[in-house]
Parts: C-alpha cells; structure tokens; sequence
C-alpha cells in the first residue's frame, strides 16, 4: 500500500467563507510594464492580422511578390523626386485605388497611413512653415513684433508669419510621406510574410538574411507570448497592486528566465534543423509564377511612374 | 500491438555508451542494438536518459563514452562532418521532437514541410510533390499557407509530423510523441507509426506512457532511474513485469476512490485509469 503524503496542518485548514465582496481599497491599476508587453504582443498579432487581408482575392494580392515589390518600390522611388503636389497627390489618389482593388477597407487604410505621417513628417515640416526659420512671402500673418526683434545675432524679421512657399513644402513634404507609407503599407497588406521576404531575393538579399528575418519574426511572436503568460501567472497569483520598483524587478528577473528560454530553445531549434539536412547553407524555394496580368500591371505601373516624372519636369 | 513483420540486419549498434552532463551522469554502460523493421519504445522515467539516447540515434549529441554504429559505420561527430555520410545519413534517420514549436522553425507550413527535402537537393518539382502528397496524407492542405503560431497543438505535432515525412526516411524516431495531444490526434498517431512499422520503417519511441508502448512496441528498452539498461526484451513480456516497471519508477501504487471504497492498484505515470492525463 501506498504511502500517505504528508502535508502540513495549515494547507489541510478548511478555506475560510469570506465573500466576494467588494472592499472599501483602491482598485489595482494594470501596470505600465504589463500594459507594454501586452500591447506589443497585440501589435504582432495585429501584423498577423494583416496576414487576413493578404489572403484575400484582390489586385495586389494575386500580383506576383517580385512584380509588385519591384512595381511599387518603382512608384516609391518616382514620388521622392516629385515636387509638384498635386502631382504627389495624384500618385496618392492611385495608391487608394489600388487599396480599393485590393479590398482594402480605405477607413482602415487611410487611418493606418495618416495616424503616423503627422508625428513624423508632421514635427519636421512645422517649423519650415514660419518665416523665422525660412523667409518667403508671408500668407497668413500670426504676429507683428512691432519691429525688428533679433535673437543674439539672428534677426527674426518683423512679424511671425506662415509663408506661401513653406507651406507649399510643408503639404509637398507631408504628402510624398504619406504616399510613400501608403506604398509601403500596401505592399506589406497584401503580400504574406514569407512571401514577402523570399520577394527580397529578387534584390540579391543574400539567402541567410532571408532565413533570419523570417525565423526572428516567428520567434518574436512566440517568445512575445511567453512573456505575456509569465506576466498572466504573476497576475493570478498577486494579491493588492503592486509597485513600479517591484515591477521593474519582475521584468529584470524575467528578461533573464526569457533569455534562458529563448537559449534552450534556439539549440532545440538549431538541432531541429540540422536533423532535417541544414548544413548551413539555407535553399529557399520560390514558387512564384508570373502571368500576363502580372507584366500588365508593372508596365502600367511603369508608365505612370514615368508620365508623372515627365509631367512634373514639365510644369516644373 | 504492432506485429514485426521482418527480421532483418541491424540498423544501430550502441556499444558500452556514456553520456555525461557536466554535474550528473545521463547515460551509464548502454549496450543494445536495432534491428531493421522494429517498433522499439525506450521506457524510463523523467531523467532516466531516455531523450539523450534518442538525440545520439540522431547525431544531435554524441556520447562521452563508447561508440554507436548505424548502418554499418561509426557515428560520430567527425563522420556526420562528411557532406556524403550526412546526407545520407539525414535522409535515412528522421527525428520528431517533443517540443513542436523547437521543431516549427519556417514561416508557412507548406515551407516547413518542404524543408527536409529541399535541404536534401531534391529537384523543386520532387520537393513540391513531395510537399503536397505529404500534407495530403495527414489532411493538412487547408493549413499550407498558414504560419505555425495559428496552429493548434494537435495541428503543430501533425505539422511536425509531415516535416519529418516528407524526407521519406527509413528510421524514424520519436521522442513523448503523444505528451500533450488531445484524444484524436494520440490515436491518428497511434493508428500512423503501427502503419509505418508494418510498411517496414524502423520506429524508436522514447515515452514513459506504458499505454502508448501496448499499442506500438514489438519490442521494450527500459531505461532505470541509475541511467543503465533495467530491461529489454519482447513488449508483452517487458510491460508484464510489474517488478521491473516498480523498480524503473513506471508505475506506482496508486490510491483510487471508487464510491466509499478506496483501494490502490498500479498505475503508469501519464494515465489513470480512465485514459485522462496525470501529469
């Protein structure tokens, strides 16, 4: 017979029949940290998400991943030596049509594109739009100082004023970021990661980078959800918030436990793929085939690259 | 259980093996060989060696001391150096790990499962046909274009499974491969290795489940808790000696309350008596 286990008096105490009731204390506030390693692993799910959308039947999708990257980078490169806008905004408007053909829904394109051009060409065309920082012919006047106001040895002019041409380089600046996102944006939406990366071989990406790239993006995703169950557990068992300090210290001891998991797994990894013939040197397979549609497409797209390159030389 | 349908020369000779980790003994004194054909389940305990001896088998690890031979030449880390000797070698021995997602490693499944063969200099026409006649087999097509964090476990194992497959090896070996599998995907497993073994495909199946080992070994290893050879011999007679699998730490005495009535009765470590898991 089997011997009992001995267990010590007070886990065999019968639980005590405190209700569940609501305490006078404070609520407990997710953490900051647990917020960031949650939303990161929310923003890799929500790339995966795109993956959705990739799937779908449409324009770009049924593009061949060499035609499209090299069609759209085409575009990219086109729009960066524009300076007419409404020839830019033109480009823009073909990059919504695409999107439309691609059954992208355009309030979620267009809110991808537009929530991250303000921040970053937003705060760098700002300034440019003033005459202290570049002198033009003012359109709206802000401030009369009343007389020359200097600055040190710098002459800030007479008033505070947005001038014609920096704004015209402001919405010329804003626009060809937002075209370029879009493009970018289109390209990724519509093409699967892997896909995508073995695209990259048509640029001679040498084979390892490719390699490299794809696993590092499948093991961010699995190390990122590791991470977030090691955060759920402490969580089931906490009582009371706790604090900043000892949060930080959690995320320290973790970032530890992780890279001594993420270690025993890249061996596991690495022996995996030994087993199954790796000897180093990477073959990656490409099962793109080209159609007709596909060489009518980047000949299009080719043509309007060039006619807006031209107009634009011509009205310049 | 599964018949062995033929006798034929031996695939592995282990010979006196060691293998120690830096503080602890892994492996102590192993003598055994296998022969082509045979459904062989290594039994042990957690700790008992049983995943080092399979990782040898397959030249992830090499012993510390002694030798082992396959198909008739040293495996060592220096032959396994050779393009020739790992090639054939890689192409001859496939390894589905317990972990899935060490194992999961591409982008798609349908790259993961074109992996082995591509590895191996297959034309692309044969890695395709290939790809597709083995995702085919185990009714993955529906997940060709699917990466692996959207698979299930189950799914995940299959996935592994096919990756393995593809390579069309003659020697397969398993380490816990039905740990963690829901009921109907242990059982597709069960139901495949016995189909592989009658096909004449030499299986090795590390796993402590004695349920598992009833249903596909010809033949039982036991690996003790002292990392020495405990047992070896014909399954039925091997998963019948309640002493050596008490002595191997397989089964234990094991409490059961039935109504009022509380009696105790043997038991493996990964089922009870009602096929749910332990552990």
């Amino acid at each position: 017979m089997a011997e009992q286990i001995s267990t010590p008096a007070w886990m065999n105490e019968p639980g005590k029949s405190d209700s569940l009731s609501m305490s006078a204390g404070r609520s407990r506030r997710e953490s900051a940290v647990q917020k960031t390693i949650m939303g990161m692993s929310e923003a890799i799910r929500e790339s995966v998400f795109s993956e959705r959308i990739a799937a779908r039947p449409g324009l770009l999708q049924e593009t061949d991943p060499r035609i499209k990257t090299i069609g759209l980078l085409g575009l990219l490169i086109a729009t960066s030596f524009l300076h007419t806008w409404y020839i830019v905004l033109a480009i823009y408007g073909l990059t919504l049509m695409m999107a439309f053909a691609s059954r992208i829904s355009l309030g979620f394109f267009i809110k991808r594109v537009w929530l991250f051009v303000p921040i970053f060409a937003g705060i760098i065309a700002l300034p440019s739009l003033f005459n202290i920082f570049r002198p033009g012919d003012p359109l709206l006047t802000i401030w009369e100082f009343g007389g020359e106001l200097t600055l040190g040895p710098w002459s800030l002019g007479t008033s505070l004023a947005v001038t014609h041409q920096g704004l015209k380089g402001a919405v010329l600046l804003i626009l060809r970021v937002a075209t370029s996102v879009s493009l970018a944006v289109l390209w990724a939406l519509t093409t699967h990661w892997a896909d995508l990366l073995k695209a990259l071989r048509v640029f001679l990406v040498p084979r390892i980078f490719v390699l490299v790239l794809s696993m590092t993006y499948r093991y961010i995703f699995l190390i990122l959800g590791l991470a977030a169950d090691m955060f759920t557990a402490r969580t089931s068992r906490m009582v009371g918030s706790s604090s900043p300090r000892e949060d930080r210290r959690f995320v320290a001891s973790s970032m530890a436990t992780l890279l001594g998991k993420s270690h025993v797994l890249s061996e596991d990894v690495y022996s995996a793929m030994i087993s199954r013939g790796y000897t180093g040197e990477p073959v990656i397979l490409h099962r793109f085939r080209t159609v007709a549609g596909d060489w009518l497409w980047l000949v299009a797209v080719i043509l309007l690259g060039v006619a807006a390159l031209g107009s634009d030389r011509l009205i310049g | 259980m599964a018949e062995q349908t033929r006798e034929n020369h031996t695939i592995y000779s282990i010979d006196a093996v060691e293998y120690r980790y830096e503080d602890a003994d892994a492996l102590s004194g192993i003598n055994l060989s296998i022969k082509a054909g045979e459904s062989v389940v290594l039994l042990g305990a957690n700790g008992s060696g049983k995943s080092t001896l399979l990782k040898m088998l397959d030249g992830l690890i090499f012993p510390t001391g002694g030798s082992i031979s396959v198909f008739d030449a040293e495996l060592s880390e220096a032959a396994l150096k050779n393009e020739g000797f790992s090639g054939t070698f890689r192409r001859r021995v496939g390894f589905v790990f317990q972990n899935s997602d060490a194992q999961l490693f591409s982008p798609t499944v349908w790259d993961e499962i074109a992996f082995g063969p591509l590895h191996m200099g297959l034309p692309p026409e044969e890695v395709e046909k290939r790809t597709e006649d083995t995702l085919h087999i185990l009714g993955l097509e529906h997940l060709r274009k699917r990466p692996p964090y959207h698979l299930s476990g189950g799914e995940k194992k299959k996935v592994a499974l096919a990756s393995v497959l593809a390579i069309g090896p003659d020697v397969l070996l398993f380490d816990e491969p039905t740990a963690g599998l829901d009921p109907k995907t242990e059982s597709f497993l069960i139901r495949l290795i016995v189909q592989l073994t009658a096909a004449g495909k030499t299986i090795v199946t590390a796993t402590q489940d004695l349920r598992l080992a009833a249903q596909i070994a010809g033949r039982v290893i036991v690996l003790g808790e002292d990392h020495k050879l405990a047992g070896d011999g014909p399954a039925a007679a091997i998963l019948g000696n309640r002493k050596l699998l008490l002595t191997a730490n397989l089964i234990h005495d094991h409490p059961h309350r039935h109504d009022d009535i509380e009696h105790y009765h043997p038991h493996s470590h990964l089922k009870d008596h009602h096929g749910r898991e332990n552990d």
